[in-house]
């Protein structure tokens, strides 16, 4: 069995509340962190373990903390974005659910490190069931001490608070969510100013995603150095991946990053592979923005090694053969699953989302809804496929923030990968609206490229 | 759409008003304006939808401008800018819910209730709409009712036929 960190507890009876969550070595780190380090210690030790972001960009945490400034005399916020929108990714709302403490947890050791005294999780609207399941655990915490004033006789103060969002996927952008924190429409900044000089209220202010901020409380009890010995090369740690579409048990996974993607699909410890004995076309490996793979691609590299499941794995080969991490929502496609359905299925979504600041995201997503739902509904034609390619490139990099790019990616990876089904879908108008295209050959598996002799 | 024509005055009751000093505490001093999620999510919970004068009034509790809370109101989709039924079923219609059967849940919800998405069933009790992606992909298809938004997971026909008539019956 593999190591677990966050979920180690999670089928205790009770564990969400903080009885029995300190019963299973719960508040330690916030003890350790307040009564042994310096919060510049605190920082080295996230430093050390090599947590990379959670969120989705995996940009690394301690870094992330160590850029935040320090200006006399400014207050400086830890704001917690839990404001989980990708699709396919559901392992917040899950860790929140089952385990408020964690989060509650690292919430305390994070602020401390960073010097905040006031601190806010931002929770998606939709969460109400966990907006309360929080703001009990907090009100547990705050009663035994660990939140407040002069935490644990330490003479550090902490207030903590959950804020909730109105609905809106741009809000997990951490400048829009800044922005939606101070009660206005959720439009992402131009940056800079970061949000480490200037984020929530004009302060310093640090944004990390739930998970980032809850695998800081096994950093502090085990040491960063600890931590970093879990998983492969630069993806330490274990991560939580939110499986979900055509498996036999979908659900959220703690894995040591590094595991083969192979064995996460189809071995019984996790998703127990394809449904209903299908088998697989085609998954999205890190929630919708990031590039769709076929089958083959997905457990295998170009050059036929297998893929792992980590931040350097999953994006080898770059956009041509590769995807990304992302969030870690994982999707799985059987045989019967239609690319271009899914597609115009995204880009209604993108589509949605935009928050409509910057034209290019606002019209081109439009477009691109448009385009893929006469594709869909047999009203194509061949030139369409060109014409969504030629709109996703000039969305991408052409916006504010990020979401024009992440409506680009599944639209350009579509393409690039199942051209033949988007044509298929043009010459076949009328078939493609009672029957699939199948499984084709996206499951064909990839061979291990022969060394060549004359080469060596 | 905001809907401004014939719309009666609101009055807060002092329990609504002690909820919003409390949630405005949360906030530095002069921050009030941070409050205006939380608050808009209060009202739309006591009145059912977010109406202009409700609107006006909290503009006014957190002295703002009135259309600082409507572009915010229009902006965001949980609140609801016209009058719903008392149960709003809100489907998701993302990715990996169409994997596993939601427009298929959609349809099914259209006929039970006999009205459009966006519609109110004559009797007033319920609405119905399809919403972006609720995080919830693993245990899809998935439903949430205000304004405790509710989850009601894997959903089938048959679970939705007993939450539409258990709603009904009041037995939830």
């Amino acid at each position: 069995m593999a190591r677990k960190l966050l979920l180690e507890h999670i089928n205790v009876p009770g564990i969400n509340t903080l009885e029995v969550y300190r019963q299973k070595g719960g508040y330690r780190a916030v003890e350790k962190a307040l009564k042994t380090l310096t919060p510049d210690e605190v920082v080295e030790e996230v430093k050390k373990s090599g947590l990379r972001g959670r969120g989705g960009a995996g940009f690394p945490t301690g870094m992330k903390w160590s850029f935040l400034a320090k200006p006399e005399g400014v207050a400086r916020y830890l704001v917690c974005n839990a404001d989980e929108s990708e699709p396919g990714t559901f392992k917040d709302r899950y860790l929140m659910t089952h385990i408020p403490h964690a989060l509650i947890e690292g919430m305390i050791v994070a602020s401390f490190a960073l010097g905040a005294k006031t601190s806010y999780i931002y929770v998606r609207g939709e969460m109400m069931p966990q907006i309360r399941i929080l703001e009990k655990a907090i009100a547990e915490a705050k009663a035994a001490g660990f939140l407040g004033k002069n935490i644990l006789g330490t003479g550090y103060d902490l207030e903590l608070y959950v804020q909730p969002g109105g609905g809106a996927y741009i809000c997990g952008e951490e400048t829009a969510l800044l922005e939606s924190l101070e009660g206005k429409r959720g439009n992402p900044r131009i940056k800079p100013p970061f949000p480490a000089i200037a984020g929530l209220y004009g302060c310093p202010t640090v944004v990390n995603n739930v998970e980032s901020i809850a695998a800081v409380v096994p950093i502090i009890n085990d040491g960063g150095d600890e931590y970093a010995k879990i998983g492969i090369g630069r993806s330490t740690g274990t991560k939580l991946i939110s499986a979900s579409g055509n498996l036999v048990k979908p659900g959220v996974y703690e894995i040591e990053l590094g595991l083969p993607v192979e064995e996460f699909i189809y071995s019984d410890e996790y998703c127990g592979g394809i449904a209903n004995g299908k088998r697989l076309k085609a998954t999205v490996a890190g929630g919708s923005s990031v590039p769709i793979l076929p089958a083959n691609l997905t457990l295998k590299l170009a050059n036929g090694d297998p893929r792992l499941m980590s931040y350097e794995s999953l994006s080898e080969g770059g956009f041509a053969t590769g995807t990304m991490l992302g969030s870690g929502g994982f999707i799985a496609y059987d045989e019967d699953q239609c690319i271009v359905r899914n597609t115009w299925n995204f880009s209604r979504f993108y589509h949605h989302e935009s928050c409509g600041q910057c034209s290019p995201c606002r019209e081109g997503t439009g477009w691109l809804e448009k385009i893929l739902h006469r594709l869909e509904h047999g009203q194509g034609k061949m030139s369409d496929i060109d014409l969504l390619w030629d709109v996703q490139r000039k969305i991408e990099g052409n916006t504010i923030c990020p979401l024009g790019d992440a409506a680009s990616w599944p639209v350009a990876s579509a393409i690039r990968h199942f051209r033949e089904e988007f044509e298929w879908h043009v010459k076949e108008p009328i078939k493609s609206q009672t029957s699939n295209y199948g499984l084709a050959n996206y499951a064909v598996p990839i061979e291990k490229e022969e060394v060549k002799q004359e080469n060596l | 759409m905001l809907k401004v024509e014939e719309q009666q005055p609101v009055t807060f009751s002092s329990a609504l008003v002690a909820s919003f000093d409390e949630i405005v505490n949360r906030y530095p001093a002069g921050k009030q304006k941070s409050a205006l999620l939380p608050i808009l999510h209060l009202v739309q919970a006591e009145f059912g939808w977010t109406s202009v004068p409700a609107m006006d009034k909290v503009a006014e509790y957190l002295q703002i401008e009135p259309i600082e809370v409507y572009e915010v109101a229009s902006f965001y989709t949980m609140y609801f800018l016209q009058p719903k039924g008392k149960y709003v079923l809100e489907v998701c219609r993302t990715g990996p819910c169409c994997l596993v059967g939601a427009e298929k849940i959609m349809n099914h919800i259209e006929n039970k209730l006999g009205v459009k998405e966006g519609e109110v069933t004559p009797d007033g009790l319920f609405s119905w709409r399809g919403v972006e992606c609720l995080a919830a992909c693993g245990f899809a298809p998935v439903l949430q009712i205000g304004p405790e938004y509710t989850f009601y997971e894997n959903l089938t026909e048959e679970s939705v036929d007993k939450l539409i008539d258990d709603l009904k019956n009041k037995q939830i």
